[in-house]
């Protein structure tokens, strides 16, 4: 039987079970209690970190949409010369290919976006502040370095943000603490993986004698692993099961809020995609005992020959 | 069944035996004496393969131990009923689930495998003590638990390590007529024993043969026994 065979194999009398092969192995409370434990644990873990990978996700492709979408044309003139500026820029880019369409904003407008510096009552005919005008790109966008040159010549008084230098590095900042979050459940895979192997090695080595029985009688190398193997999956899956359902029920509780400026942590939610995958927790954490102690199995039962 | 050829054991640098031969063939009943430490269990389990002999060979139903995997030795296993001195039994069992073990990881429970369990329960004297654990067993019905386990799948060879060393003569000599009705119908049986008393009783039952471990080599036991 091939190798993946005699995995499916396994898994599969994993799940059926046998009453008679549970019962040959004793049940060590030190063990199981730490397989449990440390499953609820990494798995409420997990969740966490899935939705903040998620989270990370999300705001990074959120931003990106953002950038891609707006460039703003800034017009910096005494106040008498703005109408005349504003014309004429809206006359350059209304002849720009890739340009969909060009707004000089309204004084509320304008007024709106200063209010979180300078108060809701910003006297705008007062102040010299310079005319913006947003432009919106077509889905194939237009030549930001083309305009802003062609802007340099016909009208200095205008300048071309297109975002890219504030928005960049705060996608590129969401992009890597999503790539952090899935490094960080894949070291609590790894994490887990090696306590449920430390706790079939104890195991094993504690039940020596009985491994030393279960030969005497002629039992297979696959029958003892099945049993060993078996009471760590069900420890591990019915560990993080819990610690799963402890980690929805904290985020069903968690306030959120998707206006406030706060990136990952105001927006930390599971998400659909998240919803999908938590349940799956436990089960890669059942998948991941399966195999971590059945190699552990195979190599005390190849050590104890 | 079981062959040993020309073997030799070394035990922490220190020679235990050599030269040892010794053939358990359909219908045929050695005892194994020899004095304490001179090697009887370590020789049984040689012939089980739970020991590799330094030099020589071990040839379990015509395969040689050293060329099988643990898979074919387990396989092997199925086909010897071994009783030890100690009993080797699972504690968190009860004496019907341990006398019960060989056809449990062979997956030959059924009903009626579980009638033979109580068939040979009975027989034994174990009927009343089946639901206890092995803890709570005297050390003479831990040794008829062994040996029903030895027994119940009806193996082709019994080897057995001081099977009557706890138990009166009575219980001793119907657990013999069990090894010698076995034996009968063509098992091979080793008994590793001191009980002279035993040996002259079973002799004259069967045409058993007396090999001696002694000072390192295995001999055929004089005309004295």
């Amino acid at each position: 039987m091939s190798s993946f065979a005699g995995y499916i194999q396994q898994l599969i009398e994993v799940v059926r079970g046998d009453p008679d092969a549970d019962r040959v192995v004793p049940k060590s409370g030190q063990t199981a209690r730490l397989t449990i434990l440390s499953a609820a644990a990494m798995s409420f873990l997990s969740v966490f970190v899935l939705a903040f990978a998620l989270s990370a996700g999300r705001l990074a492709t959120l931003w990106q949409v953002e950038l891609a979408q707006g460039s703003t044309l800034r017009i910096v003139a005494p106040e008498e010369d703005l109408s005349e500026l504003t014309e004429r820029a809206l006359e350059i880019l209304g002849e720009i290919p890739g340009i969909a369409s060009a707004r000089a904003l309204s004084d509320e407008e304008q007024k709106a976006l200063l209010a979180p510096w300078f108060g809701e009552e910003l006297p705008l005919d007062i102040l010299p502040t310079p005319r913006l005008i947003a432009v919106t790109p077509r889905r194939q966008g237009f030549d930001a370095a083309g305009l802003a040159a062609q802007l340099a010549r016909d009208l200095p008084e205008a300048r071309l943000d297109d975002h890219s230098t504030w928005r960049a590095p705060l996608v590129r900042a969401a992009s890597a603490l999503r790539g952090l979050g899935w490094a960080a459940l894949g070291l609590i895979a790894v994490t887990m993986g090696a306590v449920v192997t430390l706790a079939a090695q104890a195991s094993l080595g504690a039940n020596a004698q009985v491994i030393g029985v279960l030969r005497l009688v002629g039992a297979r190398d696959a029958y003892i692993t099945r049993a060993f193997v078996r009471r760590f999956t069900l420890r591990a899956l019915s560990g993080a099961a819990v610690g799963m359902a402890l980690a929805i029920a904290v985020f069903l509780i968690l306030p959120t809020n998707d206006d406030a400026p706060g990136g990952v942590l105001t927006r930390l939610s599971l998400g659909p995609a998240g919803w999908f995958l938590a349940p799956l927790v436990p089960v890669f954490a059942a998948l991941l005992s399966f195999f971590a102690t059945r190699a552990a199995a195979m190599t005390s039962l190849r050590k104890q020959t | 069944m079981i062959e040993l050829d020309d073997i030799a054991y070394a035990y922490d640098g220190r020679a235990l035996f050599s030269g040892v031969s010794l053939a358990l063939t359909p219908g045929s009943f050695h005892f194994l004496t020899g004095p304490s430490g001179s090697g009887k269990t370590t020789l049984i389990r040689l012939c089980y393969g739970a020991l590799a002999a330094n030099t020589g060979s071990v040839r379990l139903f015509g395969k040689n131990v050293a060329e099988m995997n643990r898979d074919q030795v387990a396989l092997a296993r199925r086909r010897i009923g071994i009783v030890h001195q100690d009993g080797q039994f699972l504690d968190h069992l009860s004496v019907r689930e341990n006398v019960a073990l060989p056809l449990t990881v062979s997956n030959r429970m059924d009903d009626e495998a579980a009638a033979q369990i109580d068939d040979l329960l009975a027989w034994t004297g174990l009927s009343t003590s089946a639901d206890r654990s092995p803890p709570e067993l005297s050390g003479g019905e831990r040794q008829r638990a062994a040996l029903a386990r030895a027994v119940i799948m009806s193996p082709e060879v019994v080897l057995a390590d001081e099977p009557t060393g706890n138990i009166d003569a009575e219980m001793s000599d119907r657990l013999i007529a069990l090894l010698v009705e076995l034996n009968r119908m063509g098992r091979a049986v080793l008994i590793a024993t001191h009980d002279m008393s035993l040996i002259r009783r079973t002799k004259a039952q069967v045409a058993a043969r007396v090999v001696r471990l002694t000072k390192g080599r295995l001999e055929m036991a004089g005309a004295d026994l």
